[in-house]
């Protein structure tokens, strides 16, 4: 009777997600009495190094297995909770955390609560809060299953520590087909490798106010001064101003960085959600009443198209004396 | 091809949302509706395969009545069949739609002329459960992968692309296949007049699903506690850069 957490790592590389999930399993363990165990999939499962993070680890490895395969991965695991019948598969609320768990629900017909945000676990039936519009609004739910499958949502946990010496690790070998390779990775094409927006310690982001796609050099500048990246809301993606991936929101990336500086963005919900996580957040608007200048810790009322190459200008100049 | 695509009916994202007294629904009088913005893009990202390799697009939704709207909105940019499985309107939970889609899909397969492939959107809007896409193709038997940016069809393969950091990954599905797409993947078009005009006479059939409640249940909703900021503001840049400098960004 344990709590199993999904490692939702890439070659061996375990995200901020995966450690999330790992604090919301030791809550869950801890409420229940439970050991909590990894589940770490596929190649590089071997070089998951996650510390006293964990009581035990899983090393589910098969020749299908070379690249991330939703559909294995869930079937694994489908495989794994057979035999270890835990209480609860813990997910990252991540991209492939949420699917793979998807994949679990559906192979083994068990219900799935997608990024909670706590867990209640001491009644048959557990008491959960879950996100819903992406974090706009709690949805309090209940959950009832033989095995509970639950996803972490994302910047909702402290990452847990994955110091101090690896905990045992035990081998699991699941039986796979053809068809459960049938959705693998088969090609990644990697672009020039830089700063990621999910993963930047400073995050320049544009909207409406920044006037047109032209607006954006002097927040590359800045974002580049800053060792960050650039992004944006839904309304410049929507004009076509910058690509998609540039995004900040429900329906983009979310953001978690150090410093947020919210250039010409009103901070309607749906952007607010993705970046609500910063630690500081610093906004750049000409209305003083708009709500991501009310909301944010810092401002400065004015116009983006003057301000922010001022403050280019007043960091370089800092930075030659 | 033969394309279907899963659309859901939720408030317009950014609207003010104010809970009933009971916290168990929106209040929805006041608001306006579209299709999910993910869906929105699937709709699209249908139309767009019509377009390129000929074939029909049918919108499919679980839903109150008035979800009609969103079935007609995707006729007027392309969409030439229409179903909808009705419901009172309640929150159905995940497993539950998943069940009903699924059956509407067998039903409308029964012919034996089935969809080459269904679209979904990768996650609601508005409850986010990341899951019904997934649900529905295991039912089917049918390989699926979520997060889609990019779709080509390859004579009977669907060549996909994912979006991660620095990058994608392409996956290659044999069809009939099932895709979960991420808004991005397109910019969907806006409706011409003769599209309006042509979806106002659009018939919507209906498929009657039993809707039998997973292991999920949704107590009540409630708004997050507003968090009281004192904003600090700034007069010029060189505040700007001293507050950079406090924070260690510098």
């Amino acid at each position: 009777m344990s709590v199993l957490v999904l490692i939702d790592h890439e070659q061996g590389e375990v995200p901020d997600s995966a450690r999330q999930a790992l604090t919301l399993g030791r809550d869950l363990a801890r409420q229940l009495g439970a050991p909590l165990a990894a589940v770490a999939i596929g190649t590089g499962a071997e070089a998951v190094a996650l510390g006293q993070a964990v009581d035990g680890v899983w090393h589910v490895d098969h020749p299908v297995l070379t690249d991330y395969a939703p559909a294995a991965w869930g079937e694994s695991v489908v495989q794994l909770v057979a035999q270890e019948m835990p209480v609860a598969v813990v997910a990252p609320g991540s991209d492939r955390g949420n699917e793979v768990l998807a994949h679990v629900a559906a192979l083994s017909d068990l219900p799935m609560v997608a990024n909670i945000l706590e867990a209640d676990a001491s009644a048959e039936a557990w008491n959960l809060t879950r996100v819903r519009w992406g974090g706009s609004l709690l949805e309090k739910a209940e959950l009832s299953a033989a095995v509970r499958l639950v996803s972490a949502a994302a910047h909702a946990f402290p990452a847990a520590a994955t110091d101090g010496p690896e905990a045992p690790v035990s081998q699991f070998s699941p039986d796979l087909g053809d068809a459960h390779a049938l959705t693998r990775v088969t090609e990644r094409v990697t672009e020039e490798a830089g700063i990621t927006l999910a993963t930047a310690p400073v995050v320049v982001s544009g909207g409406r106010g920044v006037g047109g796609p032209d607006g954006f050099g002097p927040l590359e500048e800045l974002a580049e001064l800053l060792a960050g990246a650039v992004g944006c809301s839904r309304v410049v993606t929507n004009n076509g101003w910058r690509p998609h991936s540039d995004q900040v929101g429900q329906t983009g990336t979310r953001v978690a960085p150090e410093l947020y500086v919210a250039c010409g963005i009103s901070g309607a919900i749906q952007h607010w959600v993705g970046m609500m996580a910063s630690k500081h957040v610093l906004a750049i608007n000409t209305d003083p009443e708009a709500p991501m200048v009310t909301k944010a810790e810092y401002a400065v009322i004015g116009d983006v198209a003057e301000m922010v190459p001022a403050i280019v200008a007043e960091v370089r100049r800092r930075r030659s004396t | 091809m033969k394309v279907l695509v899963c659309v859901k009916r939720v408030p317009a994202p950014g609207a003010r949302i104010v809970l009933t007294p009971d916290g168990r629904a929106i209040e929805s009088g006041h608001l306006s509706f579209t299709t999910s913005p993910h869906e929105e893009c699937a709709v699209e990202a249908g139309i767009q395969l019509k377009e390129a390799h000929g074939g029909t697009v049918t919108v499919l939704t679980l839903g109150p009545a008035e979800a009609g709207e969103q079935l007609r909105y995707a006729a007027s940019v392309g969409a030439d069949e229409a179903v909808l499985v009705p419901t009172d309107g309640s929150d159905i939970d995940p497993q539950a739609t998943a069940a009903g889609l699924l059956a509407a899909i067998e039903d409308l397969e029964s012919g034996g002329d089935g969809f080459d492939l269904i679209l979904f959107g990768n996650e609601s809007a508005d409850s986010g459960g990341f899951q019904v896409g997934i649900r529905v193709a295991h039912g089917l038997r049918r390989p699926v992968v979520s997060g889609i940016k990019g779709i080509d069809v390859e004579d009977d393969t669907v060549v996909v692309r994912r979006e991660i950091p620095n990058g994608f990954e392409v996956y290659r599905l044999p069809v009939p296949a099932v895709v979960a797409v991420k808004e991005g993947i397109n910019l969907p078009r806006y409706p011409t007049l003769s599209g309006r005009l042509k979806s106002k006479k659009l018939d919507i059939h209906r498929r009657e699903a039993e809707l039998v409640p997973g292991g999920q249940r949704m107590v009540r909703l409630e708004s997050p506690p507003e968090q009281e900021v004192k904003t600090e503001i700034l007069s010029d840049a060189a505040d700007v850069v001293d507050v950079f400098e406090r924070l260690g960004v510098l």
